[in-house]
């Protein structure tokens, strides 16, 4: 048999293989947000207690927008404590926080607010659009925004302290 | 029914088929935009469902804003820029036509094609081999053989 | 004492099908029978072991044992009874048992039947047969031990995953479909056997050829199973979408379709040998990579298994496989050569190539679109997502193409078909393909490929009734049997012919089936208030009241609505939304009403929690049932093609008339 015709199969065979290893490196429910980098999109809201907000008010200052739901278990729950820990520490040094309450219903929501006691500003997004303007695809994801309005990172899942603190300290 | 009646139909109704497979597709209503863009774009939180056949929440609140961008005179181009810009290409469920993916959009076809030529060339020498032994295995009869042949043959077209 | 006895008689069994395989080979090679025959007790002794395990595990699973870790994760005390049994594959590692179980009873069948046939082949085959078994018991006795304990066990176990307590079809989608993908195990079998013996003649095939039909029909059912499953359990709308799971079961099915075809071009022509051989190599592999995919974690789907640590066992396994498999074959490929040669474009051997070339061609496109995502992030580092738009635009144009051949094929001559014969053959069904389009369009069809997809499946139906006409009728004018008669007659004789035209009418109906309730269907999605309706096609949907109860397993929110046709009644429906413990989202439990002209699917979306109002996605998608009983004649035609015949044909009655006529000497 002919040498190339003995070399179609391996040849054809393992860069497929190599192709399949190399996935296993790869996570495929990651989803990189072409949004890092970019002016943050702007959004306005209102929120639970009664008042509103908009990005552009907040212009100047590091602002962190947590996307949450009364449902998202454990995660949501293991950060909200760590959110509105970083809220106490750093509000006097201008930093935001607020949380974006998505495809949930106001009493739950509430409910988890008061649970956490969280004194934050959390407010609905009830057509989803600032979900959408931010390329949210599940909870919780949080976005740090810096000074200059532009998107610094974007975490996805849960937050620790450590991470929240490193960040805004980032952006300070 | 004379055989050049027949002849008419039938070109009649070939024609008419092939009108109609070439023919322009209907007009599309506003809601069949909506659902045509959705039916692109990758719903962010299913497994491999369009924002068009997904049910979720999600799914939904972007349906209605593709019908408000549309409401507002936006183009399907516009609309999948956006949403691109906001989730990146992996928001299309099909890989937009330019560099690397062209591999995609290309390969299967090429493949064939080539598969064809291939197919076309064997047959051919396949072909040619057989004539060639087809050819080969005749060969001139015994002039003995060949005389009692005609011989018989005379007697039979009697 | 249960988790104990599950992993020593999975660990025994490895140890078996090891010594087994060693000991075919060894009796082969030395011409010790005794060996042999010691290899063929060791089928029989690993499927008697995992037997027992399979049944440990499902006493474990009925008794709501949960000091075993996957009874704990896949069942609970409020689950009902069969959802418990079936828990058995409802997860990573008891799937993987059921695997094993399938693929040991399997071998133990083809051992029994087709040993006497091949004496020099059947230990070979048997080695194959236990190492492929040895590899799957590695994997169930150490990474993905069903039989873990766990301490100190649960009061109560998680229970399986919702999606698949929802409906009974998960009874039988699974079984059916692994029986389809490990079934294409017996045919790699014989022919490494065939490749390492030499013992590449006529027999060897008949062999593979049978058990490759029994594969594929498995294979065929799994898939359209596959597709009800998604339809009426994930709830969507729809019944394919193209997720990489479905995908990696599509593959083998296309690549085992080429090959069912170009093996009757070996068979008559003693052709292609190297070729059906790549096919069958090709085939097995791909039902090893169809299940490594669910459980690797390379792709995001629907059906992934928890990711885990096996996938890079499973790619080198995979691995293992192709090079020593394609090596063995082009050691041997001097003594395939063909004795025959093609003769002419326009013959059955161009159709049945080109139909391999499709197949492929479709394969690949499948293929290359479910790894492009990996690819483009390997190249480009970009993800992108290769989902239903893409695979529609490349496939839709091939399979049109093969649905044009697949009603020429069966008919169009050896070697050589003449223009003439075309003529005579052909004309008839392309005027009723083109009639067929002109009423399609008539009836609202728009579009050239659905115009086309209905042009061509009339074409193909066409083709095939008047081949069962022809033959009836020829041989009623021979026997002077009855229609029936003749026709049952004419089936029995031919059976894979036949069988194979019920299968090609199969694929008509499925292709019908899809185009029609892609391009008719209707949608709505609307909020009702109590006692309000929506209007589609032509049902009128009526809100009556939303109920709620709990039952063991979970919480049940149902919505009943009222449908009526033409102001009669004609149905109550209850959509549902299902609310388990184990789940943060609810699941969703849809309605549908089939009929043979369409279906009526009824999505609850929400409601508010006073049951005042409701949101409800109403579909109407007509065939559909045809896409099911499509698959049905399928099968059926399989079955038909696969069936064996009891005895040489036997005197008939046309010998009977010519042998013996009195008065003449």
């Amino acid at each position: 048999m002919a040498t190339w015709k003995k070399l179609i199969v391996p040849i054809a065979i393992i860069p497929v293989l190599l192709l399949l290893a190399y996935g296993f490196k790869t996570n495929p429910r990651e989803v990189p947000s072409p949004l890092i980098g970019q002016p943050a999109p702007p959004f306005a809201m209102h929120f639970f207690d009664g008042g509103t907000t908009s990005l552009g008010e907040l212009h100047g200052k590091p602002v962190v927008v947590n996307f949450w739901a009364s449902w998202c278990f454990p995660a949501c729950f293991e950060e909200a404590p760590a959110l509105e820990a970083a809220w106490q520490a750093y509000r006097e040094r201008g930093v935001m926080v607020i949380g974006v309450d998505i495809q949930d219903r106001e009493a739950d929501a509430k409910a988890f607010i008061e649970r956490f006691k969280l004194s934050f500003p959390n407010g609905p997004d009830l057509q989803g659009k600032i979900t959408i303007d931010y390329g949210v695809y599940g909870v919780p994801e949080t976005f740090f925004i810096g000074k200059d309005g532009k998107i610094h990172y974007k975490h996805v899942g849960a937050l620790d302290r450590k991470v929240l603190r490193a960040k805004i300290e980032e952006m300070l | 029914m004379g055989p050049s009646l027949r002849r008419a139909l039938l070109t009649a109704l070939i024609m008419g088929v092939l009108g109609a497979w070439l023919g322009a597709a209907p007009a599309v209503s506003p809601e069949d935009q909506v659902h045509l863009l959705a039916a692109e774009l990758r719903c962010p939180v299913c497994q491999n469902l369009s924002v068009g056949d997904s049910p979720s929440e999600m799914a939904n609140q972007m349906r209605e804003l593709i019908r408000e961008k549309l409401q507002q005179g936006e183009s399907p181009d516009q609309i999948r820029a956006y949403f691109v810009s906001r989730y990146g290409e992996w928001i299309l469920l099909a890989p937009k036509r330019q560099g690397f993916n062209w591999v995609a959009w290309l390969l299967p076809f090429g493949a064939i094609l080539v598969g064809v030529g291939v197919i076309g060339w064997v047959v051919r020498r396949g072909a040619a081999r057989s004539r060639a032994s087809r050819t080969e295995a005749l060969q001139p009869l015994d002039p003995q053989y060949a005389r009692r042949l005609e011989a018989e043959l005379k007697e039979w077209g009697r | 004492m249960i988790s104990t006895l599950g992993r020593f008689s999975l660990a025994l069994a490895l140890g078996i099908a090891l010594y087994g395989a060693l000991v075919s080979i060894l009796g082969a090679q030395r011409r010790r029978p005794a060996l042999v025959e010691s290899g063929r007790g060791a089928v029989f002794a690993v499927f008697g072991l995992v037997t027992f395990a399979v049944l440990l595990m499902e006493a474990a699973l009925v008794g709501r044992d949960f000091s075993i870790q996957y009874v704990a994760r896949n069942g609970s005390l409020g689950t009902p009874l069969l959802y418990t049994v079936i828990a058995l594959w409802g997860a990573l590692e008891g799937s993987i048992l059921l695997w094993i179980w399938i693929l040991a009873l399997m071998s133990l069948l083809a051992v029994q039947i087709e040993g006497k046939r091949h004496r020099e082949m059947i230990p070979y085959a048997t080695a194959v047969l236990l190492c492929i078994s040895a590899f799957f018991l590695f994997l169930a006795a150490f990474p993905a031990n069903p039989f873990k304990s766990i301490f100190p066990p649960p009061i109560d176990g998680r229970g399986p995953n919702p999606l698949l307590q929802n409906h009974p079809l998960m009874a039988i989608h699974p079984p059916c479909l692994y029986a389809g993908y490990v079934g294409w195990s017996i045919p790699y079998a014989f022919a490494m056997a065939a490749l390492i013996t030499g013992r590449l003649g006529d027999e060897w095939i008949r062999t593979v050829r049978r058990w490759s039909i029994m594969a594929w029909g498995f294979l065929t059912m799994g898939i359209i199973l596959g597709g009800w499953w998604s339809y009426a359990v994930l709830g969507w709308g729809g019944y394919w979408a193209w997720d990489p799971v479905e995908n990696a079961s599509l593959l083998p099915w296309l690549t085992g379709t080429a090959f069912l075809h170009t093996v009757m071009i070996q068979e008559r022509r003693k052709m292609l040998k190297v070729w059906n051989l790549a096919l069958i190599i090709t085939t097995f592999s791909l039902t090893i990579f169809g299940t490594f995919l669910t459980r690797s974690g390379i792709l995001s789907s629907v059906h992934a298994f928890s990711e885990s640590t096996i996938g890079p066992m499973f790619l080198a396994f995979i691995a293992l496989i192709l090079f020593s498999s394609f090596w063995l074959l082009v050691k041997r490929s001097d003594g395939l050569k063909a004795e025959g040669d093609l003769d002419s474009l326009i013959s059955r051997e161009s159709a049945f190539l080109m139909n391999n070339l499709l197949l492929l061609g479709f394969a690949f496109a499948v293929f290359l679109g479910t790894l492009f995502p990996l690819l483009s992030e390997a190249v480009r580092g970009v993800k992108v997502s290769v989902g239903e738009p893409f695979f529609n635009k490349v496939n839709v144009p091939i399979g049109l193409v093969l649905i044009f051949l697949m009603g020429i094929g069966p008919l169009i001559a050896w070697r050589r078909a003449s223009l003439e014969s075309l003529r005579r053959t052909f004309t008839v069904p392309l005027l009723l393909a083109f009639l067929g389009s002109g009423v399609a369009s008539f009836v609202g069809v728009r579009g050239l490929y659905p115009l086309l997809a209905f042009a061509l499946a009339v074409f193909a139906a066409v083709t095939v009734l008047q081949e069962f006409a022809r033959g009836t009728l020829t041989r009623r004018r021979i026997t002077g049997e009855g229609y029936l008669t003749a026709l049952s007659n004419l089936t029995r004789r031919s059976r894979r012919r036949y069988g194979g035209l019920i299968v090609h009418l199969g694929v008509v109906l499925v292709v019908i089936g899809i185009t029609a309730s892609t391009i008719f269907k209707l949608e709505k999605e609307v909020t009702l208030e109590r006692g309000e309706s929506v209007h589609l096609g032509r049902y009128q949907v009526r809100f009556d009241e939303l109920t709620a109860r709990q039952e063991p397993q979970r919480f049940v929110v149902e919505g009943t609505f009222s449908v009526f046709n033409a102001a009669r009644k004609v149905a109550e429906m209850r959509p549902s939304k299902r609310f388990y413990s184990s789940e943060q989202q609810p699941i969703g439990s849809v309605h549908v009403r089939s009929t043979p002209r369409e279906d009526l699917y009824l999505i609850l979306s929400s409601f508010t929690r006073d049951g005042a109002s409701a949101t409800l996605k109403v579909l109407i998608r007509p065939l559909v049932m045809w896409i099911w009983l499509g698959g049905a004649v399928m099968a059926l035609g399989a079955l038909v093609a696969i069936w064996p015949d009891r005895r040489v044909l036997a005197a008939e009655p046309l010998k009977e008339r010519v042998a013996w006529q009195p008065g003449r000497s």
